[in-house]
């Protein structure tokens, strides 16, 4: 009998194994929604499945009686607008910051230990002072996302662009690399597949700070409809809605995965991981 | 045809001394070996020529002029590992000297000035025995063909001097034999003047003009921190002695998997 460590499921025995959790969710929350609607018809916290069904149809494909637009659409549109805008400066910030700090003694010098401590400012305490200071709109919650997202995103590039070996730096000064070259031409191409990394890290905090932003003021957003649903238990709508944001999520968590092995095939001769 | 001499080099970090009075004088198109113990201070030596580090006393001339105080294309430098990009293929990583010298703003080329640089770079990797593996990324090359990449990457800028820091120290013997016979083919043909940082004193017989070793030689513990290595052997050879030979032999020996002892 081999060792446990050293056993693999076959193709066959994978896909099963993968399907099984997900079988199994939906299973109890079928069960656990039938035994509530038996005892009580007009239960709103498990609805069944039609139910669920018919939340869709209205959120999802139905014009809304009152402004006649397609709620979700809206909604969406609205989210990822935001999520996109902070998630690009971020990144912009990110990139900057980190190579700075990572390459230049004179950047590290001056901004590593600032950066330690402002990235040790929990985000959603400053929420206030951003509505203070940007006011209830569309800025407040992108910056929201900033805050917490950069200077995650600044540490993890400044990390990954210290752990470039010195030999490489030192050999493209021999090649007779300026620094600005060295930065073009060996740290930042290094520095895209990392980077790729650490976004898909920080888009769970991303969609925090989103949804957190838009529960508090907004007047459209996924994170606002479903807070404004919770006042009417509105579970039909809200679980479709919590789910179509975990589709995006993972979507995009999917998307730069496909980006980091298409665009940069090196990357994964670097031995990084396990196959 | 580059001299270089070292003038009386010491190197100290905080208090520990770890390299006192070298002094040695080199002639044009020399290979020095240099060899030692570990931690001896070879290697910080060999970054000192460089211009990584600098000497805590003490100085070092390039056909009568001192280092620049940073490293520069004058000096080519091959690594024991990481000299390559891995995000470049083998034709890349060559043609990266020419690009960051003929764009200064971008360090690439495009069009024409590129593929001109490219084809420079395939006739560096064909000087090596890379030319099939010009599409193949270093992580697909194996070690003494990441190795013959390094040395066509840093010939590319014509250096005069050209360091070497235990580059086949990684190396399986039969592929450490050739690779040898190539370095000394390029040695003689660019009439560099080469250092070399080795622990395998075979190696260091067989392709030195001359080698020179470091040690301690005071060894008490309380003296460790206050006395550095220096020269305790310079050892002149001629490339026609026999001794190179029989280094030769034993070198395709050792490749045929025989372990025969040097003869006589």
């Amino acid at each position: 009998m081999p060792r446990l460590v050293n056993r693999r499921p076959g193709r066959a025995a994978r896909v099963i194994l993968a399907a099984l959790p997900f079988a199994l969710a939906l299973g109890a929350y079928a069960i656990g929604s039938h035994l509530r609607l038996s005892e009580n018809p007009n239960d709103k916290l498990l609805p069944s499945f039609p139910a669920l069904a018919d939340g869709i149809v209205r959120f999802a494909f139905e014009p809304d009686r009152r402004t006649g637009e397609i709620l979700l659409w809206v909604d969406t549109l609205a989210s990822l607008g935001r999520l996109a805008i902070g998630l690009a400066v971020s990144t912009a910030l990110g990139l900057a910051v980190g190579i700075g700090i990572g390459l230049l003694p004179y950047a590290r010098a001056s901004l590593a230990s600032f950066l330690a401590v402002l990235s040790m400012i929990p985000p959603l305490s400053v929420l206030p002072i951003l509505f203070i200071v940007f006011g209830l709109g569309e800025l407040s919650k992108v910056m929201l996302i900033v805050f917490g997202v950069a200077p995650f995103l600044m540490r993890d590039v400044a990390l990954r662009v210290g752990e470039l070996p010195t030999e490489q730096i030192v050999k493209a000064q021999t090649l007779g690399a300026s620094t600005w070259q060295i930065i073009t031409r060996v740290v930042l191409p290094q520095t895209w597949p990392r980077l790729i990394d650490a976004v898909r890290l920080s888009l769970g905090a991303a969609w925090l700070f989103l949804i957190a932003a838009e529960a508090i003021a907004a007047e459209s957003g996924l994170g606002y409809r479903i807070f404004l649903l919770r006042r009417y238990l509105a579970m039909d709508v809200i679980l479709p809605y919590v789910a179509w944001i975990t589709v995006l999520a993972f979507t995009f968590d999917w998307a730069l995965r496909v980006l980091q092995t298409r665009a940069f095939p090196w990357f994964a001769g670097t031995g990084r991981g396990r196959p | 045809m580059t001299a270089v001499s070292i003038r009386n080099v010491w190197k100290a970090y905080d208090d520990q001394v770890v390299l006192e009075n070298i002094s040695f004088e080199v002639s044009p198109h020399s290979f020095v070996s240099l060899v030692g113990p570990s931690g001896c201070g070879k290697s910080t030596f060999l970054r000192m020529v460089l211009s990584q580090e600098t000497p805590t006393r003490g100085s070092i001339l390039v056909d009568g002029t001192p280092l620049a105080s940073e490293p520069m294309p004058d000096r080519g430098v091959v690594f024991q590992k990481y000299s390559v990009y891995p995000h470049l293929t083998a034709l890349e990583n060559v043609a990266l000297g020419l690009e960051l010298e003929r764009s200064p703003l971008l360090g690439r080329l495009f069009g024409a000035r590129r593929r001109a640089a490219l084809e420079e770079a395939a006739a560096g990797l064909e000087a090596v025995g890379l030319a099939p593996a010009r599409d193949k990324y270093p992580s697909q090359l194996s070690g003494g063909m990441q190795q013959r990449l390094a040395i066509a990457q840093a010939l590319i800028k014509k250096p005069r001097i050209l360091l070497l820091d235990e580059p086949f120290g990684a190396l399986d013997p039969g592929i450490r034999a050739d690779i040898h016979d190539l370095m000394l083919d390029l040695w003689w043909n660019t009439k560099m003047t080469v250092f070399m940082v080795s622990h395998d004193l075979r190696e260091a017989f067989y392709l030195g003009t001359r080698v020179i070793a470091f040690d301690r030689t005071r060894t008490r513990p309380e003296e460790q921190d206050a006395y550095g290595a220096t020269i305790t052997f310079d050892i002149p050879l001629d490339p026609a002695d026999p001794i190179k030979k029989r280094i030769r032999a034993a070198e395709e020996a050792a490749a045929k998997g025989l372990d025969l002892p040097i003869p006589g």
